[in-house]
Order: structure tokens, then sequence, then C-alpha cells
């Protein structure tokens, strides 16, 4: 019989005694696995939607860290909203004279390019508008940029798809600027899908309903972003809705050039909001070359109307300052639980010496050497890790998966049974080397046995 | 070499063996403080013999048996087992020995409760160089009765049941030498009988010496050479001459 064999029978028994130790170090491992997993997730979250593909997130004053929440993640409010012209000061001269006429604004706007507009030539801006909910879910005014210029996945290589449907139009014959796209959850959970309308509430999911409906011509794919819990709705229709226009003076009021050209057919459609109507809570920025972010993110951060965030970078910050510690100090206490785990190993298995001396006084009778009854006490005591380690582990992923639902929700991460962090790898060998500690007191005791007066007792 | 050759050749040669241990405080009469047990000047068992030993308790039957197993060094003399000069071996080197060349019945039985008897057995081979030989462990199972009863543990046993797998456990590393400690003492007379057929016809059959050690003379005269430990052990002379 190998000594792993005569390890086991002796683990079996003493059944109680060997359940309880195995239990306790399961649920020490448990939380440890637990902590690491959410530590994992958290982190998960943070960095891999930390981006689209973009790389500055430009905003009002105020705190970098929650502009990144709430324009990123969806979390947190906004923090107040930055005039149309700084959004248009991403734009060269020529696009911005486009904008002043189609929208009407004051002239001097399109006599100039964009403070930013070198930076971004090459890569994009696009703009981000929120406060409103459907649902307990974001309602994002965005334009049709966000759908073909964004992209998800570990490599940012994944642009959108679509489940059903397709993105909204800037304007459609229709619908006008009323259309939006729903998120894979949001669509699932609000029970609504290509064809039916919604109504943003203002403000807060308990917020006054908007009148305006919004026809939805599309439903995301699951990406496991926080995109999935958002309702991406026609910029030009979220500014129409009651009370998002900026309310203006008489003299900062300016007709759109293009509206001499209005024919009688389209009189009574609704007109998109004159320049200083409008206001946008973000910019996401994708700079034409990535160098251009810090040049690009100094001379904002300068400026007294704006900030640009670094989404990557202020999640980093986070996670050092607040979850990192928070997580390791849970860690420690979890990794404390495992040695407690781990003394009632040596415990068990140290009680049990004294019923097992002339147990084991008849094993070196039978030849078995000093060493041979020294290795089964650690071979029990390995026993009991490894399956007290292995327990622990699948109690813990049984309890991810149990919350997946609402891991998926409140992070936009999808996980599984089989979602391992980097660091449990380390689990087992610490186990075992715990579990070997432990052993040694008991190992030393069965190593010191004496044969003759334990055969004799 | 066959049974005849062997029984003319010896295999366990002792010669001038002493044991001592540490005396209590509060006994006297020992030298440096240590109480003689066992001085043997000379003691010999043939290949395939058959011996018994009788003595009464505290006589130091049970330390012999532990310094021909090797379980204990004798402070002076020379065991010589097959061969092997068993003080010159490490107590690895003893170990090795006597999983290899000794089987133990011990008057308590000690299977291992966590094992059946079938494993009980097996774990006669499991500590020796030789794999372990589940057929063996059966049939020697077989052999003493108990092949039915094979997955039973110790305490599904009875008491004469128990011994019979000891014996088993005994035999299963085919050794040359079997120490038998009072096998008979804790077992009711007609498992006494079984008991001790079991062993010496298994011995017989396998060419294995034997050396039972037992207080009781009825067990003894069933031998055809019976020692008497008050005899060949010195110390024993010694302290009854103090007495006197």
């Amino acid at each position: 019989m190998s000594l792993l064999t005569i390890a086991w029978r002796n683990f079996c028994h003493r059944p109680l005694s060997s359940l309880l130790t195995t239990l306790s170090l399961a649920l020490g491992v448990g939380l440890v696995v637990l902590v690491l997993s959410i530590f994992g997730i958290v982190n998960e979250a943070f960095t891999r939607n930390a981006t689209f593909g973009y790389n500055l997130v430009v905003g009002p004053k105020g705190s970098a860290l929650q502009l990144t929440l709430n324009s990123v993640f969806y979390l947190s409010q906004p923090i107040e909203n930055l005039p149309y012209s700084q959004y248009m000061e991403m734009f060269p001269q020529a696009e911005r004279q486009a904008m002043v006429d189609r929208l009407g604004g004051d002239p001097e706007l399109a006599e100039r390019d964009g403070k930013y507009a070198a930076f971004v030539s090459g890569g994009y801006a696009i703009p981000l508008a929120l406060g409103d909910y459907y649902g307990t879910f974001r309602v994002v005014g965005t334009t049709t940029d966000f759908f073909e210029k964004l992209r998800h996945g570990p490599e940012l290589d994944q642009p959108f798809e679509f489940e059903d449907g397709e993105a909204f139009q800037a304007e459609s014959e229709a619908n006008g600027f009323f259309e939006a796209v729903l998120g894979s959850r949001v669509a699932a959970e609000m029970e609504v899908g290509v064809g039916d309308v919604l109504y943003p509430t203002h403000g807060d999911p308990e917020g006054k309903g908007h009148e305006e409906a919004f026809m939805i011509t599309g439903v995301l794919a699951p990406t496991g972003t926080p995109n999935d819990r958002a309702a991406f709705v026609n910029l030009e229709g979220f500014y129409l809705m009651e009370g998002h226009a900026k309310p203006i003076d008489e003299s900062e009021k300016f007709e759109p050039a293009n509206d001499q050209n209005v024919s009688s057919d389209d009189e009574g459609k609704l007109r998109p909001l004159t320049i200083p109507e409008r206001e946008v809570t973000s910019v996401l920025i994708r700079t034409g070359n990535m160098m251009f972010a810090p040049g690009m993110q100094n001379m904002i951060n300068e400026s007294l109307e704006a900030q640009a965030a670094a989404p990557v970078g202020e999640i980093y910050k986070l996670m050092d300052a607040i979850v990192g510690p928070v997580m390791q100090a849970l860690l420690g206490i979890t990794l404390i639980t495992c040695v407690v785990a781990a003394v009632g190993i040596l415990v068990a298995i140290y009680n049990s010496m004294n019923d097992r001396r002339r147990d084991i006084a008849v094993m070196r009778a039978l030849g078995a050497r000093r060493e041979t009854v020294t290795a089964i006490i650690v071979f029990e005591s390995f026993l009991v890790a490894i399956i007290g380690g292995v327990l622990g582990w699948i109690l813990a992923h049984a309890a991810i998966v149990l919350y997946s639902g609402k891991i998926e929700d409140q992070t936009g991460i999808s996980v599984n049974f089989f979602t391992v962090t980097s660091y449990e790898i380390y689990i087992l060998p610490v186990v075992l080397a715990l579990a070997l500690l432990a052993a040694l007191l008991p190992a030393w005791s069965a190593y010191r046995t004496d044969v003759g007066s334990n055969l004799s007792a | 070499m066959n049974r005849d050759q062997q029984t003319s050749e010896t295999l366990l040669t002792a010669t001038d063996v002493v044991k001592t241990f540490d005396q209590p405080a509060d006994q006297s009469g020992g030298k440096d403080g240590r109480l003689t047990v066992l001085d043997l000047p000379k003691f010999t068992i043939a290949y395939g013999e058959q011996v018994a030993l009788i003595g009464q308790s505290g006589g130091g039957k049970t330390t012999l048996l532990h310094l021909f197993a090797g379980l204990l060094v004798p402070d002076s003399g020379t065991i010589n087992i097959a061969g092997i000069e068993l003080s010159r071996l490490s107590e690895q080197g003893r170990d090795r020995f006597r999983a290899a060349n000794i089987g133990y019945v011990f008057q308590t039985f000690n299977l291992l409760p966590a094992f059946t008897a079938i494993e009980n057995v097996k774990l006669g081979m499991s500590f020796g160089q030789g794999s372990v030989d589940a057929g063996r462990a059966a049939e020697l199972l077989d052999r003493v009765g108990l092949s039915e009863r094979a997955n039973y543990r110790p305490s599904q046993l009875s008491v004469g049941q128990q011994q019979r797998v000891a014996i088993a456990r005994s035999l299963a590393g085919q050794p040359k030498l079997l120490l038998a400690d009072e096998p008979t003492a804790n077992v009711d007379p007609t498992s006494a009988e079984t008991v001790l057929d079991l062993i010496r016809t298994s011995c017989r059959d396998e060419g294995i010496s034997l050396l039972l050690v037992t207080h009781d003379m009825n067990v003894a005269q069933r031998f055809d050479r019976v020692d008497e430990l008050d005899t060949i052990n010195r110390a024993l002379s010694a302290h009854s001459k103090q007495a006197v």
C-alpha cells in the first residue's frame, strides 16, 4: 500500500475530525479565493473597460475620477456640463464652419481652428450627454460615431455588433431625431426590442418622465462592458427633450444659416438646438497620434473651462489608492483565516497522535522507517490541505456563479465557474506550505515515537 | 536452500547480549542508575526451528524480541541474523532488515483500526523492498480462514479473528524469523489452539523459524525446544541472588 493510501485511510478513520478540519480550511481558502476573485473582477472591470479605443475623456472641471466613472462606466453623477463650443474646439475651422451653418451659432466660432483640433486630427471626438434614465439604466445621448468608431474586447479590436436592428440614424425620415439603440442587458431587462419605444426619465430613475418617445432601432450584442447597461439615444433628440436646452438670453440667439433653405415640407419638423443652447457632459477623444495625448491633456487642464482625464490612468489611481489597499486588507484577514485553519489541522492531527502512537509503533515493527511514518503524517496534512483547498475553491467559484448576474449588472463583467484570477495559482502552494508547517509538530512527534514502550503499553 | 539444510544451519546467534534501561530514581540496585534487564551469554535458533521461550512477566521476554527485531539495540554483545550483524546496522538499516526478514505477532494483535483485514495484511508487505502482492495477502487471509471477512475492520472481528489476521500480516513479508509475543494470552482457549496451530503450521510450511515467548507452560510444551528465560538470562539470576 502506498503511503498516500495509508494517509487516506487514517484521514477517513476519524471522519468527524477530518471533516471539520477540512471544512474550516475550505472556508478559509474559499474566502481567499472570493477576495481574490472580487479583486480580479473589480480590477478587470475597471481596467478592461477603462477605454474603448479613446485615450482621453474631456469634461468640466472637477474630479477626473468622477468624470471617468460617469463617462466610461456610467457610474456616479455627471459633474456638470461643458458648453458645446468646447466640444467644437476639437475640430478644424471647416468643420466648425459647417456646424455653425447647420445649427446656428456665433459666427466667430467658425473663423478659426479649434484649439485642440491639431491633436485630434486623424482621431475622433465623440460627444456624450448624460443625465436621463430608462428604468434604472443610463440614457446616453451621442452620435452614430459611437457605434462606428469605438471598439471593445481585450485587444480593443471588436466593433459593436447588433443583435437586432441597426444603429440610429443622424436623422431619419420616420422618427426624425428620436431613435435609440439599447445595450443588450437593457433590452433583456426592460423586455423591449426593435420597434418598441422608450421614454427617458429626467435626472434619476424615479424622475419625471419625458414626453418624447425614442424609437428603438437596434439592440447591441452583449459586450461584457458597461455599454450593455446603457440606452443610447440620438444626441439631437436628447437635446430636444423638454428641459434639455440650455436657457439663453435673447442676445445669444442665432439662426442657422441653412435655415434659409427650409422648404415648406420641413416647416412642422423639430429643428436641432442652436450651438449656445447645447451642452455636452463629456467628449471621448482619440488623438491622431497616441503621443499627442499628454500634450493635449496638459493644455486642456491648464485652461479654465475644461479638464481632460486619461481613463486608464484614473482607474489605476483608484485601484492603487482605494481598491488595492482595501483588497489587501481583506486578503490579509482571509489569509489569517487560513492560518487559523492550518492551526486547526495541527491541533486535530496532534491530538490524534496520542491515539496513534501504538499504530505508529506497529508500523515501525512492520519495518516502516521513522521517515516513513513522518511522511504519512505530512501526507495526511496535505490531504486536508488539498481537499480543503479544492473544496474552498469550488465553494468560492460556485458563489461567484451564483452571483454572476449581479456581478455583470454591477460591473459589466461576465464570469463563469472557471473564471480565475492569476493569483489563484498561488493558493494551492500556499495552502500546502501551511499544511506542511501544521504537520511539522505532529510529524516530529511521530518521528520520535518510541516503538518499544508503545508496543508494550 | 531446502528445509533440511536450513534446520542444520543457524539463523540467529545472540552472543553476550546485555540490555539495560534507566532505573527510576526511587529504585536502587542497578549499576550507574541503570537496571540490567537482559544478560544473555548465548542464544541460537536454527533455520526452520521452532522455539518456545518461557518466562514470567517482566522477565525480559519482550525486550529480547525487540532486540531480535532490531527495534532495540543491545548495550553490548552481538546479534547475528541470517548473516547480518544487527548492531552494525544503522536504524534505517535495521528497519529495512526487519521489513525483509522479521515477522512479528503481538500479544494484543495490534491491527490498525483504520484498515480492513486485507489491508492490514498488505501493510505487512508495504514497508519492504518488494511491492505489495495482493494475491498473497488474499491467500494468507484464506489460510487463516478469514477470506470472507477480508473487508471487515478490526472492530468488526472477534478477538480470535483479529489474532488470525495479525498472523497473516506477520507472514506477509515472507520473513525468515517470526517473533511471537504471547500470541495466545488474550484469546480464549479454543482460539488459542487455533492461533497456535496456525502459527506453527504456517512457519513450518514456509520454512520460517519461530521464536514464541509465553508464560503459559501448556503452550510451551507443544514445542520440541523450550528454553526458560530464568535460566538463560543471567540478569534474572543475579536479581534472584540479590533477593536471597
